[in-house]
């Protein structure tokens, strides 16, 4: 069992990085449906730079590079040019999806180098290891698990207890107000449409790097789309994004868990399982009604400043 | 104004990358000179380090072997799935100037089997491995006896396990994974009785992604050695991350050097050197190939200083027998899981009998 719990918390991590960004990108107003393209983007060049390189750490900032520089787009197409979100975030997927295409087919079914995957290798934390339960489940990973985690109580802290982040939730909730109280709202949606494009890239290394060994140019396989549903999972609570990320990663691979104990059930069956939970999840978060679930108010409405 | 800016940057940031999409063959020697040209059609990358590549490195051996007589060109990751992208690799080939075309998937049996009938290519040869159709003047297919090799590879794990649980990633519940699963299960279990053998089955032939997840579930349920029949080296990673060893698949490839025993892999040339030559020389007849270790075409990669030297002499001695035809891996009594019976005492099942092998043996356990 918690061997099982601690692989779901591997199997989540990918998702929970490009929850977090995405959440952080929607709740300062931006509906950046381009996750799974950025995802590949980030996949791709940390990939390459881990090959090109040898070094684990140029791999990572790389493929934040690159996830930034795919919501850099988005930014300016949509925060400055006013663009429509939808489209361009749909854009932005399927640019991600030659990218990674075209600039993978080299490398193709070739493997991370074996520096770089041994020193993203299990890193286990010091005297917490050793808590009955917790220990093993939490505290026995990867070091990009252990990011995750400090990114969830980051941006928690970030969101809810300082000044920017009230201004950022004001600049989502309501842009013409944030703007006559002097909120530079075209410079806080670009940050955060940025950072969120960079966790996103970083989604798509852990994909990369750590968890598939070989690449693939599917190897994001739908998880940005995931993502995009966990944050309405999560109503945009980074706590709560967790453990969605972790359902999610679980259930992915729950079908070779019933297997390998035994139990004669169809993969394809379970390999429904995320998907169906995933319709019937944003079913009931848009029926509830609670104030605190509810999107930002403004959420992917274009401002212009002149129209107000 | 600004409008219409961000829709033509989103189309150019569309279009850029689109253009860059379609790749010519490959040309892999001077076609000019030659007297043949021989096409292959591969599923995956000519550098996976597992089924393209054996495939692959069968090909240049092939081509190495003839000299300038035989040129060879090549169509990587083409979707086996798609027919219609099968038909065109194909033809895409034919049109560059290939007299024999190689389908390296199963999927792209039908592609094959409507070129070769349709009549416009009756001049073109065309050898599918691993898939069940031929006619009777240019199309035929290939395959080997790689139960061989998966029985040794079972013996190797059988010797080596503390657990006595083996662990098999598998692709389909098909007959060609079961077969190997049952091969494996069977040389595990003439060296180890209390052998048992998880099969999880992960629904593709190669995504390394849940390859590993597979072997990362069957690892935390105790298995100590893991199995693969699926492409990638996924598994073998997974069980050295687990300190666990490992038993990879198609091509010697010890990418995971701490926990890699060994093999069954495959040496397509075996199949393709004669079979060219006999083309070349206008005698060749469709045929359904299929290769055993006596010819070499299947084989146990060699066994890596992880495997003790007393079982590696255990290993070899079974090898030889095989090898000299003395002994098969399906012969004797056996058993399935539901107790019903795959083979009588004194018995030895021929390529029919093994193909049509449709559960696990007793030892093995997995989705029917």
């Amino acid at each position: 069992m918690e061997v099982f719990l601690a692989s779901c918390i591997v199997a989540g991590t990918p998702l929970l990085f490009a929850t977090l960004g995405e959440i952080i990108t929607e709740k300062s107003g931006s509906l950046n449906l381009g996750v799974e393209g950025m995802m590949l983007m980030g996949a791709v060049i940390g990939f390459l730079t881990a090959a090109a390189t040898n070094s684990a750490l140029l791999a990572v900032l790389g493929a934040i590079a690159a996830g930034a520089a795919g919501a850099l787009i988005f930014a300016i197409l949509t925060a400055s040019l006013n663009a429509n979100q939808n489209v361009v975030g749909l854009t932005l997927t399927i640019f991600g999806t030659g990218f990674a295409g075209f600039l993978g087919q080299p490398v193709l079914g070739t493997s991370v180098p074996a520096e770089v995957y041994k020193s993203l290798k299990n890193f286990d934390i010091p005297l917490l290891k050793d808590i009955p339960f917790v220990g093993p489940v939490f505290f026995r990973h990867d070091v990009l698990v252990y990011v995750g985690y400090i990114v969830i109580i980051g941006f928690a802290f970030y969101m809810y207890k300082t000044r920017i982040g009230l201004n950022m939730r004001a600049v989502g909730e309501n842009t013409a107000a944030a703007d006559a109280s002097g909120i530079n709202v075209t410079l806080y949606k670009y940050v955060h449409i940025i950072i969120g494009g960079a966790l996103a890239g970083l989604g798509g290394a852990y994909l990369s790097l750590v968890r598939v060994p070989v690449w693939q140019s599917d190897i994001v396989n739908g998880r940005g789309w995931i993502a995009v549903a966990l944050v309405i999972f999560a109503s945009w609570n980074p706590i709560k994004s967790f453990f969605g990320a972790v359902l999610f990663g679980g259930l992915g691979i729950l079908g070779m868990k019933l297997q390998a104990m035994g139990f004669s059930i169809s993969q394809y069956l379970v390999d429904m399982i995320p998907y169906v939970a995933t319709i019937i999840i944003v079913i009931i978060s848009t029926h509830k009604r609670k104030k605190e679930s509810q999107p930002p108010h403004d959420l992917s409405v274009p401002y212009f400043r002149e129209e107000r | 104004m600004k409008k219409v800016l961000a829709i033509l940057l989103a189309l150019v940031m569309v279009f850029a990358f689109a253009a860059c999409g379609s790749t010519p063959a490959e040309d892999d020697g001077a076609a000019d000179a030659a007297e043949l040209t021989v096409g292959f059609i591969f599923i995956g990358a000519i550098n996976d380090g597992g089924y393209t590549q054996a495939h692959y490195d069968g090909m240049k051996a092939m081509e190495d072997y003839f000299g300038g007589k035989v040129a060879t060109k090549y169509l990587e990751n083409v979707n086996d799935s798609d027919k219609q992208a099968s038909l065109d690799a194909a033809r895409n080939l034919i049109d560059q100037g290939c007299n024999v075309i190689v389908g390296c998937s199963y999927g792209f049996m039908d592609a094959l089997d409507e070129l070769a009938n349709s009549g416009d290519y009756d001049d073109v040869k065309f050898l599918h491995f691993s898939g069940n159709k031929m006619n009777d003047k240019n199309f035929g297919n290939f395959f080997g006896a790689i139960e061989q090799p998966r029985y040794l590879s079972g013996m190797v794990a059988g010797s080596m396990t503390k657990s006595n649980k083996l662990g098999y990633v598998g692709a389909f519940p098909y007959t060609e994974v079961q077969i190997g699963i049952n091969a494996f299960t069977l040389g595990a279990q003439s060296v180890n009785p209390d052998a048992e053998v998880k099969v999880v089955y992960i629904n593709s032939w190669g995504d390394p992604e849940a390859e590993k997840a597979a072997a990362e579930q069957l690892l935390a349920e105790g298995c100590d050695i893991i199995a693969q029949h699926s492409d990638s080296t996924g598994p073998q990673l997974a069980a050295q991350d687990a300190g666990a060893y490992a038993i990879g698949y198609n091509y010697n490839n010890p990418v995971a050097a701490d926990a890699y025993l060994t093999a069954p892999i495959w040496h397509h040339e075996k199949f393709l050197i004669p079979t060219i030559e006999s083309i070349l020389a206008g005698k060749w007849t469709p045929e359904s190939y299929y290769g055993s270790m006596s010819e070499g075409y299947v084989d146990l990669a060699p066994m890596t200083d992880l495997v003790p030297a007393d079982v590696q002499d255990k290993v070899n001695a079974v090898k030889e027998k095989m090898v000299s035809g003395e002994f098969e891996p399906f012969s004797g009594k056996i058993e399935y899981a539901d107790g019903s019976i795959l083979c009588e005492d004194g018995q030895t099942l021929d390529r029919g009998q093994i193909w049509a092998i449709d559960k696990l043996v007793k030892g093995a356990v997995g989705v029917n």
